[in-house]
């Protein structure tokens, strides 16, 4: 074996450059392991709590009485009347405004079934959007069967390309934890938050159908669709669940496309035989009021459905639609 | 151009359009995505993938023919595709060339030597083989005993080569004489005395080395998945696959053993490459020394990608036809040509006869040993769920190659690799896990079945798949039956409300549907002290606030009869409110008994109309061992395992 020092002689120089080195050395580690040193462990949810969000109001001031009922076979017509009805969209788009729209995208199946947002129906209401000065109309939902083949089956992902709006999927990094002032069950819970940046109007598309957990499915169950996470588990409490939604989530305003509503085996449907011809279009800015209307529709009252009441209770609108004194209109 | 150049060329492009097939292989409506894409034309090209199918099934499917082609034009050329197609082949030539980068020649002559273990890469081809044709062996075994004309001849020789062993010419002649007699007593035996069919079972197994299945399963299901995780541009969540470490392994393995040995696995293991092999001898055009004016350089064997002596007696079966030889000779002494070559040619496999027999025979006993177990029979798993279309599962898993292909088109990524459940042989194949993935299988598609390259899925239709149309008859296709778990169901075990399964079953009308049960909750009896039309005070018991006010409890008053039910609106501490329609016409007395009970739906499964999609266990908010859980039970692929009558 052969040693350096039988090469050459330490001198001092070398010996005060390799102490320095190793005294550096043992410094810098020293130092690293103070500055890292922690006396409690993980500190549990912490970091979640900083990131958490929060949902603005995007109600226009001075319109949240507003409703209107189109008798109509037409969803075109049927919305453009209703809105008209209520003073037109450019009474709640402005230009230059960003705009989101909610879908139900839940369930990857054909649109004549009924189960989703009608394409045709979000078209037009993407493009009075942008007519009355938009900047931006973007589309999304989290639904329950995969994402891209909801988006893509359903026919709202061409509607909303093809109409000039951008579909938002719901992509992991896009949610983050919620929690509902006062509530009981929306608690640092991940919602799709990231669509919502920048929004300054959010507008609400739902179909009426039935749900025989809930009792019925229409424009404040709707807003589920931006939860993450286990949401299932709040069937468990489905009706607190909704009121909770109402008063998260305060849209610019909601639709409800009752022209064919979904009377049996909801929410997925999946049969023509589940559908009945109801006519009925609401456009409203007070989602109470219109789900309250749509019960109806369904053949309900606000009793069967007390997720309503509770809403009402809870200061999220009114249950008792008449009291709006809603327009009524007929489409041809 | 120099040839290698153009060889270069090949490969590049062959492994572009590889990995553009791998990209386009998923659903949706944008022109990268699969709309017409022959995405599977590489499994259709390799004639290991049509031999073994041809073998096991007795047909040629489909697209399977393209195989013919290459065959004709590996018999023409040699082994080009291995050289100038093979996507995996490429990333081989790729990686090997990087690790004998910079090394001395004299190091790489010693690499690119012909190796006696290149003889491997045949008895695992014929391995393979021989296990996928136990039953066809067994048939043409049995054929010449009922054949009256080849069972008389065969009798004369046998008549004959008998009299000439026993009156002996020579004596090493007579030792053969013996082996034969021997081998066709044998055989004799196996004909009639056992019903070999009974036996002798034969499964594909090839698709588990063959480079074309191997590299289409690790890209799609490793490498894309790693690489889209940080993009997303593929695919909106992330994809799982479970055991995908092992497939990764085996990839990494393979190519990372070119720093060791350039083209390892081409030269060593390949099945495929090994099957050219023994074609390549009848081969018109082949690389070759043109005269004996070589100076022994060796510089050919520097590069030689098959490490095959071009410049002494040529292995052909293990030539590649890379060409670097033709491109380093100084001296223009190897050529690619119709003539033999000069310094000799060894033209078969350099195999053992023991090897030989032993490969061969191990790969017809291993099949039935394999099945020895029960697990293709009655000891069936419950928990392999294949996707729609399926065939039975011994005529699956004669045709599945493991390719994932019908994995890597799911849209919601329920199809997965199978690990050892479905027993040895179905390592890899397709099966449904419903905790994974977005969704369970989606009710309103057929893409795996249709993008199955060998038929293991039937293309349905998604009337057959439903039911509907002309097959309204025969009812949807099951691929099991969801069981709810009692024990661990909300509704039933915990007094919890839920249906989310019922909800999101996509069968109209539903499979899942619920029946109404009012259980008194905890601590529920308890005594009225006073009572108004719309609310009464209790004693005793403290209640929690608001914890009845959720809409689904109800007070029953004890001696009020058993349907009549007043839905709770409100709790305090000590008062319970109900809800207008259910007033009290009739003050209960101070000291009535009544009951808080919560209204449950139950979840029931409907036999006939459930067809497995598994959407309600991917659904079930029991998220680790879930309430409601698919398995294979009333698979409509067999009739054995129904439970309808």
């Amino acid at each position: 074996m052969k040693r350096d020092s039988d090469e050459k002689e330490l001198n001092r120089r070398d010996f005060l450059v390799r102490s320095a080195r190793a005294g550096g050395f043992i410094a810098a580690a020293g130092l690293l392991g103070y500055r890292l040193h922690d006396d409690t462990g993980a500190r549990g949810l912490s970091s979640d709590e900083e990131r958490q969000a929060v949902l603005a109001d995007y109600s226009v001031p001075g319109t949240s009485r507003k409703m209107s009922i189109v008798t109509g076979q037409d969803r075109v017509t049927s919305v453009r009347l209703g809105l008209e009805a209520m003073g037109g969209i450019e009474s709640f788009i402005k230009r230059g405004d960003k705009v989101l729209i909610k879908v139900n995208a839940a369930f990857a199946t054909a649109p004549a079934l009924s189960a989703t947002t009608d394409p045709r129906l979000l078209s037009e209401v993407v493009r009075l959007c942008l007519k009355a000065g938009a900047s931006e109309v973007a589309v999304t939902d989290n639904p329950i069967n995969d994402p891209q083949s909801c988006f893509a089956l359903t026919g709202i992902g061409e509607a909303a390309r093809s109409s000039g709006a951008k579909v938002i999927y719901p992509k992991q990094t896009f949610f983050r934890p919620v929690t509902l002032p006062g509530g009981n069950l929306i608690r640092k819970w991940p919602v799709l938050v990231t669509p919502f940046e920048g929004v300054g109007k959010v507008i609400g598309m739902a179909p009426v159908k039935d749900h025989h957990r809930s009792g019925a499915s229409m424009t404040m169950k709707n807003w589920y669709g931006l939860f993450g996470g286990r949401r299932n588990i709040f069937h468990q409490n489905i009706h607190e669940f909704i009121m909770e939604l109402a008063m998260l989530v305060k849209p610019t305003l909601v639709i409800l496309d009752g022209i064919t509503a979904m009377m049996t085996n909801g929410p997925t449907g999946g049969s023509l035989a589940d559908l009945k011809q109801t006519n009925t279009l609401v456009v409203g800015t007070d989602q109470v009021a219109v789900d309250a209307f749509g019960a109806t529709l369904l053949g309900k009252s606000v009793h069967d459905l007390p997720y309503i009441m509770k809403a009402e209770a809870a200061g999220a609108g009114t249950a008792d639609f008449e009291s709006l004194g809603p327009a009524r209109v007929t489409a041809g | 151009m120099k040839i290698v150049i153009v060889r270069r060329i090949s490969q590049v492009f062959f492994f572009v359009v590889f990995l553009w097939f791998c990209i386009v292989s998923s659903l949706g409506t944008e022109w990268w995505r699969l709309r017409g894409w022959p995405v599977n034309w590489f499994l259709q090209l390799d004639p290991l993938v049509a031999l073994g199918t041809v073998l096991t099934t007795g047909t040629l499917y489909s697209g399977l023919s393209w195989a013919l082609a290459v065959l004709v034009l590996t018999v023409l050329f040699g082994r080009f595709f291995c050289g100038w197609v093979c996507p995996f082949g490429s990333i081989h030539h790729f990686v090997g060339y990087l690790g004998r980068r910079g090394k001395p020649l004299s190091r790489s002559l010693e690499l690119n030597r012909p190796h006696a273990g290149q003889a491997v890469k045949y008895y695992v081809l014929l391995f393979l083989l021989c296990a996928a044709s136990g039953v066809l062996a067994a048939r043409i075994l049995r054929l010449v005993f009922d054949t009256p004309p080849i069972f008389l001849a065969l009798a004369a020789v046998t008549i004959v080569a008998a009299v000439l062993t026993v009156r002996g010419l020579r004596s090493n002649r007579r030792k053969a004489y013996g082996i034969f007699l021997l081998m066709l007593g044998f055989w004799t035996a196996a004909a009639f005395v056992i019903p070999l069919e009974q036996v002798i079972r034969s499964s594909l197994q090839s698709g588990l080395l063959d480079p074309i299945p191997l590299v289409y399963r690790s890209v799609n299901l490793v490498l894309l998945p790693l690489l889209d995780s940080s993009t997303r541009t593929l695919f909106v969540g992330q994809r799982y696959y479970e055991g995908a470490w092992l497939i990764g392994a085996v990839f990494l393995v393979a190519v990372l053993l070119n720093l060791k040995t350039p083209r390892f696995y081409c030269r060593y293991v390949c099945p495929l490459g090994a099957l050219y092999g023994v074609l390549a001898r009848l081969s018109l055009w082949k690389i070759g020394r043109v005269a004996d004016e070589c100076t022994n350089c060796r510089l050919c064997e520097a590069n030689c990608e098959g490490a095959c002596e071009p410049a002494g007696r040529i292995r052909v079966p293990e030539c590649v036809l890379c060409m670097n030889c033709l491109d380093e000779c100084r001296h223009d002494v190897i050529a690619y040509r119709t003539a033999p070559s000069a310094s000799g040619e060894v033209l078969v496999p350099d195999m053992s006869r023991r090897g030989f027999v032993l490969a061969g025979v191990s790969g017809l006993a291993v099949i039935p040993l394999v099945r020895l177990g029960g697990g293709m029979s009655h000891s069936w798993n419950p928990e392999v769920i294949r996707p729609p279309g399926a065939l039975s599962e011994a005529d699956f898993i004669a045709r599945c190659l493991k390719c994932g292909q019908c994995m890597r088109v799911c849209p919601t990524n329920v199809v997965q690799p199978c690990g050892l459940q479905a027993g040895l042989e179905g390592l890899w194949t397709p099966v449904l896990d419903f905790r994974i993935g977005t969704s369970g299988c989606q009710y309103n598609c057929t893409a795996c079945s249709h993008v199955c390259p060998t038929a293991a899925l039937r293309p349905i239709s998604l009337d057959e798949k439903l039911g509907r149309g002309g097959f309204a008859g025969k009812g949807p296709i099951r691929i099991g039956t969801a069981f709810v778990d009692h024990g661990r169901c909300l509704p039933w075990a915990m007094d919890k409300p839920c249906i989310v399964c019922q909800e999101n079953c996509p069968v109209s009308p539903k499979a899942i549907f619920v029946r109404e049960h009012f259980a008194t909750v905890r601590d529920g009896v308890v005594e009225v002290k006073s009572a108004e039309p719309l609310s009464i005070r209790i004693g005793g018991t403290v209640l929690k606030p608001g914890r009845y006010a959720a809409g689904d409890h109800y007070l029953k008053v004890s001696s009020e009869p058993e349907h009549q039910r007043r839905r709770i609106v409100a709790n305090g501490e000590y008062t319970v409110s109900l809800s207008p329609e259910h007033r009290f016409a009739e003050l209960p007395a101070a000291g009535t008994r009544v009951e808080i009970q919560v209204r449950l739906q139950r979840p029931q499964v409907d036999l006939e109309r459930c067809t497995g999609c598994g959407v309600c266990e991917h659904e079930c908010p029991v998220t680790g061992r879930r309430a409601i859980r698919v398995t294979a039970e009333n698979e409509s692929r067999t009739r054995k395992k129904s439970l309808l009558l």
